[in-house]
């Protein structure tokens, strides 16, 4: 598709102290429906959205932390998660959602959707996109 | 006199937990809950300042927050208390205020 766009979602919020979390992450699974070249940074407290074992049951609001589970299946693979907001919080990629895809191809093997970078990398990343839409 | 004080934001989006921590005098009372509980975890930019705070003043978490963001009692600075909501209401019974820091 000819007017495809580089679309780049960054996500620099912790996840239920506000609504950004949860509203970003819904104009993505609309974006995807889109088709267009979408892709999620998380970054300062927006690392905190991706962490694992999250468990809002005695809250009694809704973990929407699953869903990233379901980004691969729209095809959304390209989440980068800045290496200076994770040791800046005590945290390593082992503390994080381990979000996946299927690569078409390559025999749909299973692959890794979150890559760490650094915050050189990230302003690079950021610097080749066409649109930049900040939660 | 002995003051709660309750901080619900993250350290490292806003300086309201140093702000607390600057201005809460010796015994008192300083219970993270909401993004706050954020500040109970060791090896982060924040840790030392809460170390150091500790000599002064007692540090409780709300453990609902903490379930509900993942973070796991293991990654807590030593010396911090766990409580339920059982415990957040004694403590507020147990200090003659509470100073809400938003």
């Amino acid at each position: 598709m000819s007017d495809t766009k580089k679309f780049l979602f960054v996500n620099r919020k912790a996840p239920y102290g506000t609504i950004y979390a949860w509203e970003s992450l819904e104009v993505i699974l609309i974006s995807a429906a889109f088709e267009q070249d979408v892709s999620l940074v998380f970054a300062d407290d927006g690392v905190f959205q991706i962490a694992k074992g999250q468990d809002t049951t005695e809250l009694g609001i809704k973990n929407f932390s699953p869903t990233y589970n379901a980004l691969g299946d729209y095809d959304i693979n390209k989440i980068y998660v800045e290496k200076e907001s994770l040791e800046a919080r005590g945290l390593t990629v082992d503390d994080l959602l381990k979000l996946t895809y299927e690569d078409e191809d390559d025999d749909w093997a299973e692959k890794d959707s979150i890559h760490v970078v650094s915050s050189a990398e990230l302003a690079e990343i950021m610097d080749q996109q066409d649109v930049v839409l900040s939660f | 006199m002995p003051m709660l004080h309750t901080v619900n934001k993250s350290p490292f989006e806003r300086g309201v937990l140093e702000s607390c921590i600057r201005l809460a005098t010796k015994g008192s009372a300083v219970i993270l809950i909401e993004d706050g509980v954020y500040g109970a975890t060791k090896a982060s930019t924040a840790s030392a300042m809460v170390e150091e705070a500790m000599k002064d003043l007692d540090f409780y978490v709300l453990s609902s927050d903490l379930k509900a963001r993942g973070v796991d009692e293991s990654r807590l600075i030593d010396g911090i208390t766990v409580v339920d909501y059982s415990g957040f209401v004694k403590l507020t019974v147990d200090n003659d205020k509470v100073q809400s820091w938003l």
